[in-house]
């Protein structure tokens, strides 16, 4: 526990001094959310109804910048193998990085939501639950994006590598996700908001336990 | 114990008995089993795409317990087994796909459906293509055989989540086609191809791993003198990390 605070309170550093960085991912997103509304054409009903889409792929896009560089710090001064050398759990540092993303995540998905509203007219009235839906979407994005990001960011074509790997296994919390918000943005009548919750709860409890498990092989032959 | 020549020729029978299999299940399917009541002709596909799915499956559970064995073991030949497991399991899950659509333009009367398994399928297929990159770029055997081990380990734990998250968002899939629930007539040429398929799985995954290895060699033995290089290497394969 101590160890995994002291992990907290580097990555809370780390992000403080490159918060350039997340502003710059931030202008990225609200990019991703201007562009996707060309592709539909100006029809407002038809806005509103793949909003939920845009706005997780926008998050989803976004991620990528963000994940893939999580790990540029620890990489280039060789800091990850000092940390390890200190007998650092890899466990704490995993989920300190995990976490850290995570919150990243959730706040890029919060502040891209009022640029939704003003761009789509998709607005929701249970900010409570939308906040929920963004908080278990950037989760299920996060614990495997962290653990993928570490290991892409000693390999060649990096930038390629993280989405290659990571799109297809996050297919699950994009669906679930898109559902729950789209559900929220137009009504829900028949109550399946529950379902698609508890299918991103199922999804973040068993990524975030078997990510956690396996980071330490990953930086072991770092 | 099987002798040397015997296990090295051991994958070309696998594969002349599976090409045969699957020459004489294809033939019967096509020409001697009666066309399906409902479908037709088109029902004739499903004698190769049914055992391609079985068989992708197959391989790619192979690659899976293959990945558990190298992180538990740390044996490289385990590594070698991964990558062939991987790659004719993308083989078979990108021939399943085409088949898929295939089937699909004359039954559904589209190309592709977001059905479950067709769905599942094909983000399989991306997510084990993904590893099979990963594995190009990077030089190094022993992160290269980890990451690969903890990257199909946590794509295979998806599997049954995509599944049933694509299941509750659209479902078109029929029944899945076995013995038990298709007439008697179509049970030889299924179980023939579905053998056949097998046979040539185990046969090109034994020689894609023995081309793993042997690239294994290359790169673990030192450079220095020729004698040296080979009884090194194959010390080092034998063994574990």
């Amino acid at each position: 526990m101590k160890q995994l605070l002291a992990a907290l309170w580097k990555e809370g550093l780390l992000q403080w001094n490159l918060r350039s960085r997340f502003f710059a991912v931030a202008v990225f997103g609200t990019t991703s959310l201007l562009l996707f509304s060309f592709a539909i054409g100006p029809s407002a009903q038809a806005l509103r109804q793949y909003s939920a889409g845009f706005l997780w792929l926008a998050l989803l896009l976004s991620s990528t910048l963000t994940l893939s560089e999580s790990f540029q710090a620890e990489t280039e001064h060789r800091a990850l193998e000092g940390l390890l050398l200190l007998q650092a759990s890899p466990r704490a540092l995993f989920y300190g990085k995990a976490i850290a993303n995570w919150l990243q995540l959730a706040l890029l998905g919060m502040m891209l939501v009022p640029i939704m509203v003003v761009l789509y007219d998709a607005g929701t009235a249970d900010l409570f639950r939308l906040a929920g839906i963004i908080l278990l979407g950037s989760a299920g994005l996060s614990a495997p994006g962290t653990l993928y990001a570490a290991m892409v960011a000693q390999a060649r074509a990096q930038q390629t590598l993280l989405p290659l790997l990571l799109f297809p296994l996050v297919v699950p919390v994009l669906l679930a996700s898109v559902k729950a918000t789209s559900l929220l943005i137009l009504g829900d009548p028949m109550g399946q908001t529950g379902s698609w919750i508890g299918l991103l709860l199922c999804f973040n409890a068993i990524y975030w336990s078997l990510c956690g498990l396996l980071f330490g092989r990953v930086v072991e032959d770092s | 114990m099987t002798s040397p020549r015997l296990s090295r020729r051991l994958p070309f029978f696998f594969i002349l008995a599976g090409a045969a299999l699957l020459l004489c299940g294809s033939y019967i399917g096509l020409f001697v089993a009666p066309p399906e009541r409902m479908m037709g002709e088109v029902q004739r596909l499903m004698y190769v795409h049914v055992p391609t799915a079985w068989n992708s499956m197959l391989a790619l559970t192979f690659a899976f317990i293959a990945a558990l064995a190298y992180l538990a073991g740390g044996a490289w030949k385990w590594d070698a087994r991964m990558e062939a497991g991987i790659e004719v399991g993308v083989v078979l899950a990108f021939l399943l796909c085409v088949q898929g659509s295939i089937w699909a333009k004359p039954t559904w009367g589209v190309w592709w459906d977001w059905d479950p398994r067709l769905t599942t399928t094909a983000v399989l297929l991306l997510a084990f293509a993904g590893i099979i990159a990963l594995r190009r770029f990077v030089d190094d055997p022993g992160r290269r055989a980890t990451w690969s081990a903890v990257a199909t380990i946590i794509a295979f734990a998806d599997v049954p989540i995509v599944y049933f998250s694509v299941k509750w968002w659209n479902s078109l899939h029929q029944l899945q086609s076995t013995p038990q629930t298709v007439s008697s007539a179509f049970h030889l040429p299924l179980r023939m191809n579905a053998f056949g398929i097998l046979f040539l799985m185990i046969g090109w995954i034994m020689l894609r791993s023995r081309i793993a290895e042997a690239r294994l060699e290359s790169e673990l033995a030192p450079p220095p003198t020729a004698s040296r290089f080979r009884d090194g290497a194959h010390a080092q394969l034998g063994g574990s990390r």
